[in-house]
């Protein structure tokens, strides 16, 4: 196959980016979209360029690393799948591809195709865990919870971080990653004890990261590559909203 | 040197007890006054991060990811095993216990293994407490299923992503602790250097991946919690950027490695397809249960198949070699991971693979359709042949699945003793990254258990005892001249490369590498196949250190940069394996020595000569490493040579 | 009460606000339309007016409207702070987007579909809020009573082609601001349920950016041709 590409090139975060074309003359539709970019940077590296930075790393859907824009879809057009999982065979022999790096402005580009989503990680430290100490848990057994349950919560639990909601949103929104935290533990009755806090304070972060404000347009949950329901941002909103009416914190 | 294990007297199963109530203990208002650097955020990283964070230590932790949450434990699927007996099928820690030592060829420790089922319990009970969405019964309880190796169901699982969920409960841990203020996080961070000075273990320094700037960081006590070291075959199930620089680097300062030849070869991955591939993926090892492994009974139609002229759903039964089920009647399909794999290798070599690289074997599912139904499968395998159809775009109910072995698990990895202390002081290793607990071959979702327990439930009370013996006053501070020459001994190195400016990018060597040490220290070796590829690596690591090229520069993220300092690590590594593997004259686990094999071809222990662990001493640059015995003593199993006719 | 006013800015907050506006108005197009059905009447605009009198001097119906225009103004507002908020979000736009494939248009236009009704709101309630309180209406006598004919000026209104069509299109984008504001609505104060939901996203379709607006747009075309004879 013969692939033409675009690619956003940026070198650091202080510097403007551009689209630069490529064009790849031996690709084989059983490449994956990352082996198809290993091969751009051999070439460019032979060439005596820069290669293409982007981040990768398990390649089987699951580490969340991986993070393309790729002709106008987050993580490409394959639905329920990450960037490491589209092969080349979904394209046509000769066809242009733009890849873009996610933008938001809570996800600040710093290089080529890498964004910055550690605002993420202070989303969940903000609340995303169940505080149990190590060594301090009872009988794993003891709380019965129904399967039914247990199966909600891990779809939630199922995210893997990777940002396609923001970067599929036009709001540049995280609702659904914030809300898949926050519904999980909600739901656990684990989790239950600090249910409102927990709400409160993820909101707030996500807030004061810069995210935008949900829209309901679906996008996120369509290009999730887990295909996380809507009905979690639902849930959050619910606990939030009966967090902000209900707990004693009347500071904020 | 002599190697002391610490392995506490007393009854097996009171070695743990006895041994934890031995140990000094940190008063909780000193505890602030320690210093500790947890390198890696996987399970055994993030998990011991946290728990000596509650205890009151500060610590550093560092991941070259940009989030403590992409470690590839993250990958794991089956699950965890722990020795609950639920099930009320007679599981008892004990029996945890036997079914590790012998799964791993009779090349563990007792006393570890033996704390390693005991803390199993405790294990799920903690991820519980933090809400891992483990898989329930419809009343409420846990539910569990069996995993290879074992007669009872003691394995806990949260759909095909278990070891996401375990790592999300460790990540969340640890995120809390970020947020009290005893982790400090470094993200996309990379350790480069440790640190030795006065026989201990001082700190490391690191590359900051986005500025390229070198700092070092100070510590009472440095955990290298960096996993393991499978992608020395370059293609493996690992994660891209798995790598052994920070075990090597610690090596290089005199951290014994021990049985590095120990590699596991898990039976079912998806086949390789090109040059460019660059990764490969497990399928669940469950998929055995159901599926029956074969290729054709003549290289003629296996040719046939290769090229396309014939379909392998036209071939006649009587004309398919169903070898699994022909060799080992009453084991059949379900036969341990190394003998399948190794069958499967030698039927390619035969010439009877398929796909078009000859290098796969069919795992067909058409009886188990035929007998169970379409919608029984689906429901078991659904999303595992879902994955298939994404990677290959075949359809595993219509054809049958193509599968081959590939490197998934590394045994060995850094000597440590029962305290998980390698042989510097103030140095632990944690998780894959140390040899400990599975000795020459592992057990399916044994390696989640192992993880978490050195993790949550060993480090914080053994690491205590250290500290309390040296005392807060014995660190050096980052200006010491140790630390300044370790940063002059990284830059160095990286100016090294940068300067070399040859014409072959790092992928290639790490390539070349892979296929080396596959060929020749893979599933099968044989004496005069590891002396020719000692000489392929040294060849190769000469080649590298001359014509190597990176772009770029040091002072800007630069991800060639990065491969190539791994790289490096590696091709010394590849080389001290095929020594390991030439010094082990016997078959054990996933190390089989064609010399050294019975008359129909299965594996040949040597435990009058064997039954120890190699630990290695490195001696410098190119010279020889020294090798070091610990001798492994047996006193509550029995020796057996495994069975599975 | 700091968490009121932290509650309010929240991101989450600022969308009940939008949702609790929105799902006001929504209610009120119910009252306005079914009162509007008087227009139907062949009875020279004798029911209409009677309605009109009532709407404007009914106590409740006025405090009611003072809350209805409260609303409109801060469902108006809200949405301009949280377009400005939701742009800023993203300040490099995407070189290529498709989001098409993953999005329905309402959903995505809420903001173009809300300047549109805004502007017709303006429109209409200049045409007939304005003239009624504060224009020279004709008025009209029924049983020896006077009322404001705001039939007659209802009539004059949509005798004009492109004044009907206005209202027309007008009512499509009511249409499609429902279609996703609706169901919207429920999502932000939290309300789902395998049960309910279903039934809300039914409401919502066909009711309310169907029913309604098809009602709606009925009204200046049947005037339209009574007032031309064609009826």
């Amino acid at each position: 196959m013969k692939i033409n590409l675009k690619v956003w090139r940026q070198k650091n975060n202080n510097t403007p980016g551009k689209l630069v074309e490529y064009q790849l003359d031996n690709i084989s539709p059983d490449m994956s979209f990352l082996e198809m970019f290993d091969v751009l940077n051999g070439e460019l590296t032979k060439k005596g360029e820069e290669i293409v930075a982007f981040d990768h790393d398990c390649r089987e859907g699951i580490c969340g690393s991986c993070s393309m824009y790729i002709n106008g879809r987050a993580h490409g057009p394959q639905t329920g799948a990450t960037t490491c999982q589209l092969h080349m065979r979904s394209f046509n022999d000769g066809d242009t591809i733009v890849v873009e790096p996610w933008r938001a402005r809570a996800f600040p580009v710093i290089k080529d195709l890498i964004v910055d989503r550690s605002a993420f990680d202070r989303v969940i430290q903000a609340g995303g865990y169940v505080s149990v100490n190590t060594g301090s848990a009872r009988d794993a057994n003891e709380i019965l919870i129904p399967r039914t349950v247990a199966d909600e919560a891990m779809d939630a639990a199922a995210c893997i971080g990777c940002g396609a909601c923001v970067a599929a949103c036009k709001n540049a929104s995280a609702m659904l990653f914030v809300s898949a935290k926050v519904s999980q533990l909600a739901i656990l009755p684990q989790g239950k004890a600090e249910s409102q806090q927990r709400a409160e304070r993820m909101v707030a972060q996500m807030d004061a990261e810069g995210f935008g404000a949900c829209s309901f347009t679906g996008a996120c949950s369509v290009e999730c590559p887990k295909s996380i329901s809507l009905d979690h941002i639902a849930r959050m909103n619910r606990e939030y909203l009966g967090a902000k009416l209900t707990s004693d914190n009347v500071q904020g | 040197m002599k190697l002391d294990s610490k392995i506490p007297e007393g009854p097996l199963a009171e070695k743990w007890a006895r041994h934890k109530f031995g140990l000094k203990l940190v008063n909780p208002a000193n505890k602030r006054k320690y210093d500790i650097i947890v390198v890696g955020t996987g399970l055994a990283g993030a998990s011991a991060a946290a728990s000596l964070a509650e205890l009151g230590y500060n610590v550093k932790a560092l991941t070259f990811h940009d989030s403590a949450r992409r470690a590839h434990s993250i990958a794991a699927q089956g699950g965890i095993n722990a020795a609950k007996n639920y099930q009320n099928d007679g599981d008892s820690v004990f029996r945890l216990f036997y079914d590790t030592i012998k799964g791993g060829d009779y090349r563990a420790r007792e006393g570890n293994v033996y704390r390693l089922a005991e803390v199993s319990v405790n294990i799920i009970d903690q991820c519980v407490a933090q809400g891992v969405p483990f898989a329930r019964e419809y009343g409420g309880l846990l539910a569990n299923r069996s995993f290879g190796g074992a007669q009872v169901s003691r394995t806990f699982y949260a759909r095909g992503q278990t070891g996401q969920q375990l790592l999300l409960g460790a990540y969340s841990a640890l995120s809390r602790q970020v947020t009290t203020g005893k982790v400090k996080m470094l993200t996309r961070t990379e350790l480069l250097d440790i640190v030795v000075e006065g026989g201990k273990a001082r700190g490391i320094v690191t590359r900051n991946l986005i500025t390229g700037k070198i700092e070092s960081h100070s510590a009472h006590a440095v955990l290298l919690c960096t996993g393991g070291y499978g992608n020395v075959f370059y293609l493996s199930t690992n994660a891209m950027n798995s790598n052994v620089t920070a075990a090597w680097r610690a090596h290089k300062h005199g951290a014994l490695f021990a049985n590095p030849c120990f590699t596991q070869i898990h039976p079912t991955c998806i086949p390789v397809k090109g040059d460019y591939q660059s990764k490969l993926t497990l399928m669940s090892e469950s998929l055995r249960n159901d599926g029956r492994v074969w290729v054709p009974k003549t290289k003629e139609d296996a040719e046939k198949i290769r090229k396309g002229q014939l379909k392998p759903t036209d071939l006649k039964e009587e004309d398919r070699d169903y070898f699994l089920e022909r060799r080992y009647p009453s084991f059949g399909n379900l036969v341990p991971r190394d003998v399948a794999s190794r069958n499967a290798k030698y039927v390619c070599d035969e010439g009877r693979g398929v796909s078009k690289t000859g290098l796969a074997v069919y795992l067909d599912f058409a009886d188990a359709i035929k007998r169970d139904g379409r919608k029984t499968i689906e429901a078991k395998y659904g999303n595992l042949f879902e994955m298939y159809e994404k990677i290959v775009d075949d359809n595993p109910y219509e054809t049958p699945m193509m599968i081959y072995p590939a490197v998934h698990y590394t045994m060995g990895g850094l000597w440590v003793d029962y305290n998980l202390m390698t042989s510097i002081p103030g140095l632990y290793a944690l998780g894959e990254a140390n040899f400990s607990d599975h000795g020459a071959n592992r057990l399916g979702a044994s390696a989640l258990m192992q993880g978490l327990a050195d993790g949550y439930f060993v480090i914080p009370y053994t690491v205590g005892d250290y500290l309390a013996t040296i005392g807060p006053a014995d660190k050096l501070p980052v200006d010491a001249p140790a630390f300044k020459e370790a940063e002059q001994r990284v830059t160095s190195q990286i100016q090294r490369l940068l300067s070399i400016k040859g014409t072959k990018p790092v992928d290639e060597f790490h390539r070349q590498l892979g296929l080396i040490m596959w060929d020749y220290c893979g599933m099968s070796r044989n004496a005069e196949g590891l002396k020719k590829a000692k000489k392929m690596i040294q060849d190769l690591k000469a080649e590298f250190w001359s014509n190597v090229r990176i772009m770029g520069e040091n002072e800007e993220m630069n991800q060639s940069l990065e491969g190539a300092g791994r790289v490096a690590d590696f091709i010394e590594l590849g080389e001290l394996m095929v020594d390991d593997a030439l010094n082990r004259e016997e078959s054990c686990g996933g190390h089989f020595r064609e010399e050294h094999q019975t008359e129909d071809g299965e594996a040949l222990r040597d435990d009058a000569n064997f039954a120890y662990v190699a630990a290695w001493e490195y001696q410098g640059e190119n010279q020889p490493e020294t090798l070091h015995k610990e001798i492994l003593e047996f006193e509550n199993v029995k020796l057996t040579q495994r069975s599975y006719k | 009460m700091a968490w009121v006013t932290q509650t309010l800015s929240s991101s989450l907050g600022r969308k009940v606000i939008m949702s609790l506006t929105g799902l006001f108005l929504s209610t009120f197009l119910i009252v306005h339309m079914a009162g509007n059905l008087q227009l139907f009447k062949a009875d020279g605009g004798r029911a209409f007016n009677e309605y009109t009198y009532f709407m404007t001097h009914n106590p409740l119906i006025i405090t009611v409207s003072y809350l209805l225009y409260t609303s409109i103004l801060v469902h108006a507002l809200m949405a301009l702070v949280l377009t400005r908020h939701n742009s800023a979000s993203r300040p490099v736009k995407y070189a290529y987007s498709k989001p098409e494939a993953n999005s329905p248009w309402a959903s995505r236009n809420m903001g173009i579909l809300g300047t549109v009704l805004l502007v017709f709101i303006i429109i209409h309630m200049r045409t007939f809020w304005y003239e009624m309180h504060f224009g020279s209406v004709p008025m009209a006598e029924y049983d020896g009573k006077q009322y404001k004919d705001l039939y007659a000026v209802v009539k004059v209104a949509f005798a004009e082609w492109w004044y009907v069509l206005l209202y027309v299109l007008s009512m499509v984008a009511v249409g499609y601001h429902l279609a996703h504001g609706f169901q919207s609505g429920f999502q932000s104060l939290g309300v789902r349920h395998p049960k309910y939901t279903p039934i809300i996203e039914t409401v919502g379709r066909y009711f309310f950016a169907f029913i309604i607006p098809a009602a709606f747009a009925a009204m200046p075309i049947y005037v339209f041709l009574q007032v031309h004879g064609i009826l």
